[in-house]
């Protein structure tokens, strides 16, 4: 007989509760050794980890960071408490490396003074046939500071008083970055 | 276009603004179609931000994770990450995987009624006496949790909740969480009485007994901690 796997059965038959409730579990077997298990959780998270990835930094740098939170999260999976959900864990874990990286670049390159430059380029920018820059594109081209705070609170759903947090910074310049970084992008809506 | 409301576009987008200044906002954009527009705008920025699609990596990266932390697809290296780390277990965690494991329990249980239909009820009774011959061959001893070690956490919380060292809800969810695994256990095991050769369901069940296990050192571990922290 073709047996097969009892459990994702069973949890596919409740979705409200079973993701959770299965990643809780693979979390706490991932935590006491279990690479199967924190394998699922990789094939459940990748993709918006490395698209989170993919535009705060770099797509080149894409993989390697990638790689780099899910190595971490396996080093701090004991820290996982299980009061947020596994992926709310994973997703600040992740911003943590991100902005470490990042960090690290801008000191590498010393690009800080060039912030103000890309923003107008990208608000004055018109979308013609000739030269279309698709939504993503446009966010790409975003100056560092307001791309790192449109994607923390448009598309992550981080809080401005979270985001000054993370990146050091007053939530009035969060709300400012945020509402440049928006007037920009309006002129590459689809 | 910029007027002295512009700049406080975003944060009627967010909601953010007072009350006050919300109203003042609705008179304004009733004379001033560029902030209307422009509002509209914002807003269609955050929803599509909000739309974003999700792509996984081009290449698959799990293999040079696995590499870098050290396992394999058929290897753990338990004893080495036993070591390294501070053991750390919380309450709804192990409930959580007491849960899974009384859905997969009942999963398998479930599977096995179709297998069973096809058995006679005297071959149901030969392989109950037999027991399952096969289990042997998957069970490793040395990795399930022995009735010593079950006993031992059942006394713990017994004289946790006697002490007021645990909490009665804590000593509540591990009770009904070992009790939600041997159900998840007994289930197997009446699976494989129907059908005693199975590989999968041998294999399910050596799976389930190294989960119990795990689950009793944890909790006897959490349960020591909290004695420990309260005497």
């Amino acid at each position: 007989m073709d047996y097969q796997d009892p459990g994702e059965t069973i949890l596919v038959n409740d979705p409200t509760t079973s993701a959770a409730v299965a990643e809780a579990a693979d979390a706490a077997l991932a935590a006491s050794g279990d690479g199967r298990a924190f394998e699922r959780l990789y094939r459940s998270h990748s993709a918006r980890i490395h698209s989170l990835v993919r535009r705060m930094i770099d797509a080149d740098e894409a993989d390697d960071i990638t790689q780099d939170i899910f190595v971490r999260a396996w080093d701090k999976l004991h820290t996982f408490r299980g009061d947020a959900a596994f992926g709310t864990w994973l997703h600040r874990l992740a911003v943590n490396v991100i902005l470490g990286r990042r960090k690290q670049v801008a000191q590498d390159r010393r690009r800080h003074h060039a912030d103000d430059e890309p923003l107008h380029q990208v608000a004055t920018r018109r979308a013609t046939p000739e030269m279309t820059v698709d939504f993503e594109e446009a966010i790409s081209r975003l100056p560092d500071g307001a791309r790192q705070v449109f994607l923390l609170h448009d598309v992550a759903g981080y809080r401005h008083e979270e985001i000054a947090t993370l990146l050091g910074v007053v939530p009035g310049t969060s709300k400012s970055q945020l509402h440049h970084a928006r007037m920009a992008l309006r002129k590459y809506l689809d | 276009m910029s007027d002295i409301w512009t700049d406080r576009l975003s944060e009627s987008v967010d909601g953010t603004l007072d009350a006050g200044e919300q109203a003042r906002l609705a008179e304004h954009l009733k004379d001033c179609a560029a902030c209307r527009a422009t509002l509209a705008e914002l807003e269609r920025v955050v929803s599509r931000a909000r739309a974003l699609d999700d792509r996984p990596p081009a290449t698959d990266l799990w293999p040079g994770i696995a590499e870098r932390i050290g396992v394999t697809p058929d290897v753990v290296r338990l004893e080495s990450r036993r070591k390294a780390r501070r053991l750390s277990f919380s309450v709804p965690q192990l409930m959580a995987a007491g849960i899974a494991l009384l859905l997969i329990g009942s999963a398998a249980a479930w599977l096995a009624l179709g297998s069973r239909n096809r058995q006679t009820i005297a071959s149901q009774v030969t392989a109950r006496s037999a027991g399952p011959v096969a289990l042997a061959s998957w069970v490793d001893p040395a990795i399930a949790a022995s009735d010593s070690d079950v006993v031992e956490l059942r006394a713990a919380l017994v004289a946790g909740r006697r002490t007021g060292r645990i909490d009665s809800s804590t000593v509540r969810v591990l009770e009904s969480s070992l009790a939600t695994i041997d159900s998840a256990v007994a289930q197997a095991h009446r699976a494989l009485a129907g059908d005693p050769n199975s590989a999968y369901l041998n294999q399910y069940l050596a799976k389930t007994l190294r989960r119990k296990s795990e689950f009793v050192r944890r909790a006897g571990t959490l349960v020591s901690t909290r004695m420990t922290l309260r005497s």
